[in-house]
């Protein structure tokens, strides 16, 4: 029993069967990362001066991720375009250049990128103790020049044992550049190149800690949304690699002998779902890293 | 297995083709891991039915509760903490026990009782015949909808059996009570019933996202020859929109789950305001969260999801009117642009649940006018499947029993929902039972009745043998009857201020003993509903027999018993791997009950139009019988 | 991009159509620049100061927005693509947006002021 319309047009609408299909899961994703993009903007407006951060993610390698996507995104297309030119081995060679891109992303991202993230430690100080920790936030300093209040402390979690003991009182931390140097008007935006931990370290009495944490999604709203948005995203990023690896292998081979269109359709529909992907990372990449 | 357009027909029972196998299917491959809709869509018809079954008995242990508050459940008092665990020592129910039962009653019945009835089983099984078609576009998707389906709902029930029992916290799950119910000593940090109904929902959600997918594109895409959109039986329109419904409606709510999975697994505080505190102690969580996000997401689903669960049963009831009446629908066009317009505006009434959360005047003026909008095509369709009874010459078999008891019932509920649509009566109104009237007016006696309509019509084409009339009868009337005793004084105990979700059924709280209604306080209420529920759950056990017994007993019919003009009734009964024994063409409108001068008083959908009858629209000459 | 003819590899109809695709390889590739020269554009303005940050994130929208109407138009063929596509993505934007802007409303409006 055949199902009509797999591989040729129905006549009044002009179209095949996956393709009516892939848009119509499309426009289920945009509403999927709409839901959370909605909410990314609702906990950013809502969040208090001082408690959305900036210049916390390294730039240079999340354009490079950025870099990476476009660049699969023509790689695939240039697949499919192959497969319709009846040209398998130009197919062959594009479709691993695609997975090798989307194999990379999602090392950056997994395997550094995140990792680094755990790796850091932020501390919210209590309002009342704001003033006790000047000289590692510069609030004054801030006020005076209009940029946002600092309530943070971040930096290099020195004595890890302190996160989980009740018994260790204080937490040593090296601190980030805009701590150690809080009234340097070089720290008042974010750079382009990430800025390493410092070495000078600060001791940071527990009770005069709101809130502190590594820089795991409970951190705050923004590493929340963060971990969320980017997290969904990679497993797209994931599913979409694992389809193109299945239509790489030799079975894809066998279905391009017998049958040259369909294995371009399943292209062209698997391609749809990448492009869409890289279209939501277009997106993520300037909300979360740059803005 | 080169191209094809055309639908493939199988004249040689034995012609073998190297690429298509399904002659030799085992046994899993044909009646498991089927890809047939029709195996699928029975498939979640059983399914469906059997949640509806056991969100009907925690509905039961409820009414036992609000009857008979603290008292230890008689007979199965005994063997329930075996099973539920210390939730109801000594067959007394704790609060937190009654609060999960309230919480599954919801889900259970929602979303894995009637979505996976009323559009996955019934659009299934119908549509794909009802369009002519061999299958749906998608048959392995179709699959892997129906299992992602059975894992959410076997989450679910494991749900129960986990320390603290399953969720509790609603069917609306709203926070920050969901992220922090079932927390703490004696809860694993995942294996709990909150944790656990989040990840069964998202089974759930992907299930009807796929049947989405597959029911739209089939249904634009394998129509057959001459079946033009304003040919389609309203069923399969009805099922279009709510197709498109479940696809861009869901998605947020599946993107709210994941945030309140990350808010209890990862302990983020999407959901979580600052400064909350818990137990006396201030929270250790970022804060900076909102409640209130949660409750726009949720019910951005919520709201388009009422007219999931209610547009099926348009469609079976548009059917079975027609049908029994002997005449066409009135007002076809009418029917078809009002559900289009209710698809479109079910999007944008969502805050209407959400009066009481101190929104301003403007965006609440904006929400009040969309959802009386909404109620105008609602009216459309009732009132045309009202006047489609007009002149007609009705047979009241079982399934026009249903179909008729449901049209002064959706009214009810529908009519009922007017108030509620008024933020200021609402201020009055919310989380009362005169809610719980409403929407159950609308989904008990409306959309099961619907239901049960189409299980008692379609079973013959899935079966060749007919359920019994006389047992439906016994099915219909106690149910109908103890249906309106059931729900009808709610609104009366609503009126009177009674309160949603006492798990004591109002004996401790002086507005529901204070006054009575009727003779009754809303307290002494409860007990002649939980009476009625208990009579109407013996009544559904004549439908279960019959069901059953008649698949191997029952009367053996034709492929065409109820004289139906549909194209679903011309495919056998029932109707083999890949439905039609040759491709059928439609040469007229779905409806063509009593034409003038005809023998027979109805005409099917795939009869060839005599050049004798031809009215003033012409049909394309090819189609034209010479 | 066109929906392809039903036609098999030895035609002439076909080596018209494959020489089509290969028109717009080129095409494919010179998008793909543009989308990597604006990413350096996108990272680069976000180092300018636009006023307001409500400005500045206008900007990176637009830009963003641009690129993904390229990828949109272009590498998923939406430029050429049929009606019934082009109705489902309207109406899902019309929702989309339906949920950023009612949500919206509806928190900000309150008579309380905050």
């Amino acid at each position: 029993m055949e199902i009509p319309y797999t591989i040729s047009t129905r006549p009044d609408t002009g179209l095949w069967n996956a393709k009516i299909g892939i848009w119509l899961f499309l426009a289920s994703e945009v509403m999927l990362f709409g839901g959370l993009f909605s909410a990314y903007i609702f906990l950013r407006i809502d969040a208090p001066p001082g408690m959305w951060p900036h210049g916390l993610l390294n730039v240079p390698v999340g354009t490079m991720n950025t870099a990476i996507l476009i660049i699969s995104s023509v790689t695939v297309v240039l697949a499919w375009a192959s497969l319709k030119m009846r040209k398998y081995n130009a197919y062959w060679w594009y479709m691993l250049a695609t997975i090798s891109c989307g194999i990379i992303f999602l090392v950056v991202k997994l395997g550094y990128e995140w990792p680094q993230k755990f790796d850091h430690f932020g501390i919210y100080i209590k309002t009342e103790a704001l003033g006790k920790y000047e000289q590692y936030l510069g609030n004054a300093y801030a006020a005076e020049k209009g940029l946002p209040p600092r309530l943070e402390i971040t930096g290099h979690l020195h004595n890890r044992a302190a996160l989980n003991d009740p018994n260790i009182k204080e937490y040593e931390v090296a601190l980030d550049p805009l701590n150690a140097d809080p009234t340097n008007a070089e720290m008042d935006r974010p750079h382009f190149w990430p800025r390493p931990a410092t070495e000078k370290i600060a001791t940071i009495e527990k009770e005069d800690v709101q809130y502190a944490t590594m820089f795991e999604p409970r951190h705050s709203a923004y590493f929340a949304s963060y971990f969320t948005i980017t997290g969904l995203h990679g497993l797209h990023v994931l599913g979409g690699v694992l389809v193109f690896i299945y239509m790489w292998l030799p079975v894809s081979k066998r279905l391009y002998q017998r049958n040259p269109e369909h294995l371009a359709n399943r292209v062209e529909v698997s391609g749809l779902f990448w492009h869409f992907v890289d279209l939501i990372w277009i997106f993520v990449f300037p909300l979360f890293y740059l803005l | 297995m080169d191209t094809s357009t055309s639908v493939g027909t199988h004249h040689e029972p034995h012609a073998h083709d190297a690429a298509h196998e399904h002659h030799e299917l085992g046994f899993w491959r044909k009646y498991i891991f089927s890809t047939d809709h029709k195996v699928i869509g029975i498939q979640y018809g059983l399914c469906g039915l059997s949640f509806l079954f056991l969100g009907f008995c925690l509905m039961m242990l409820m009414r036992w509760q609000l009857a008979y508050p603290g008292q230890a459940l008689p007979v199965i008092g005994k063997w329930l903490p075996h099973i539920f665990g210390p939730g109801i020592a000594d067959g007394k129910m704790t609060p937190d026990f009654y609060n999960s039962l309230g919480a599954m009653h919801g889900t259970i019945m929602i979303f894995a009782g009637v979505v996976p009835l009323a559009f996955a089983a019934f659009g299934n099984f119908v549509v794909p015949l009802q369009i002519g078609a061999p299958d749906m576009t998608f048959p392995k998707v179709n699959a892997a909808s129906f299992w992602a389906f059975a894992v959410g709902g076997v989450i679910m029930l494991v749900s129960f059996f986990v320390p603290g029992g399953p969720a509790k916290s609603g069917w609306t799950s709203y926070t920050p009570l969901a992220v922090i119910s079932d927390t703490g000593p004696g809860h694993n940090p995942v294996f709990n019933g909150q944790t656990l109904w989040l990840i069964g929902f998202i089974f759930l959600i992907t299930s009807s996202l796929l049947g989405a997918v597959n029911f739209i594109t089939t249904i634009i895409q394998l129509r057959a020859k001459g079946l033009t959109w304003m040919r389609l039986p309203f069923f399969v329109w009805a099922q279009f929109v709510t197709a498109f419904l479940l696809l861009l409606a869901f998605p947020p709510l599946e993107a709210a789950i994941i945030m309140q999975l990350m808010d209890r697994v990862a302990h983020t505080s999407f959901f979580m305001p600052a400064g909350l505190v818990l137990n006396g102690a201030p929270a250790y969580l970022s804060g900076g969260g909102s409640p209130l996000l949660w409750q726009h997401l949720f019910w951005f689903l919520g709201h388009p999801e009422v007219y999931v669960l209610i547009l099926p049963a348009f469609g079976i009831v548009a059917e079975i009117l027609a049908n029994n009446s002997r005449k066409p629908l009135w007002g076809y066009k009418s029917l078809v642009f009002s559900v289009l317009v209710i698809g479109f505006l079910s999007f944008i009434v969502w805050a209407h649940h959400m009066w009481l959360t101190g929104m301003g005047s403007a965006v609440s003026a904006f929400f009040q006018t969309t959802t009386l909008l909404i109620s105008i095509p609602s009216v459309i369709i009732l009132s045309a499947f009202f006047i489609s009874l007009w002149g007609g010459s009705i047979r009241f078999n079982v399934p026009m029993l249903f179909t008729i008891a449901f049209l002064p019932m959706f009214g009810i509920g529908g009519l009922t929902g007017i108030p509620l649509a008024f933020n200021s009566a609402d201020l009055y109104l919310h989380d009362t039972y005169y809610v719980i009237a409403h929407f159950h007016y609308i989904v008990a006696p409306g959309t099961i009745f619907g239901l049960f309509a189409g299980v008692y019509f379609w079973f013959p084409k899935a079966t060749g043998r007919k359920m019994s009339e006389f047992w439906g009868k016994v099915h219909f009337w106690p149910t109908l009857i103890c249906m309106n005793a059931i729900f009808l004084p709610m609104f009366l105990q609503g009126m009177a201020g009674m309160h949603r979700r006492w798990y004591d059924g109002g004996q401790g709280w002086n507005v529901a003993n204070d006054h009575t209604v009727w003779g009754l306080t809303g307290f002494e209420w409860n007990k002649p509903i939980s009476w009625a529920a208990w009579i109407m759950g013996l009544a559904q056990i004549p439908f279960i027999i019959n069901f059953f017994w008649s698949i191997k007993h029952g009367e053996k019919v034709n492929d065409n018993p109820w004289e139906a003009t549909t194209l679903e009734w011309t495919a056998p009964s029932p109707p083999p791997h890949g439905n039609f024994v040759t491709t059928p063409i439609a040469y007229r409108g779905p409806y063509e009950y009593s034409l003038p001068g005809r023998e027979r008083d109805y005409t099917m959908q795939n009869e060839p139009v005599e050049p004798a009858e031809r009215t003033r629209r012409k049909p394309p000459a090819e189609l034209v019988h010479a | 991009m066109n929906n392809p003819p039903d036609i098999s590899q030895d035609s002439k109809e076909y080596e018209e159509y494959a020489h089509g695709i290969r028109k717009h390889v080129r095409g494919y590739l010179m998008v793909g620049a543009t989308l990597l020269v604006f990413t350096g554009v996108t990272v680069a303005l976000s180092y300018v100061h636009f006023g307001t940050q409500k400005a500045n994130i206008a900007v990176a929208m637009l830009v963003a927005t641009f690129k993904a109407g390229l990828v949109a138009a272009i590498f998923m063929h939406l430029a050429a693509e049929k009606r019934l596509i082009y109705r489902v993505l309207i109406f899902t934007g019309f929702f989309v947006l339906g949920l950023f802007w009612l949500t919206f409303f509806a928190w900000y409006d309150y008579p309380i002021f905050r």
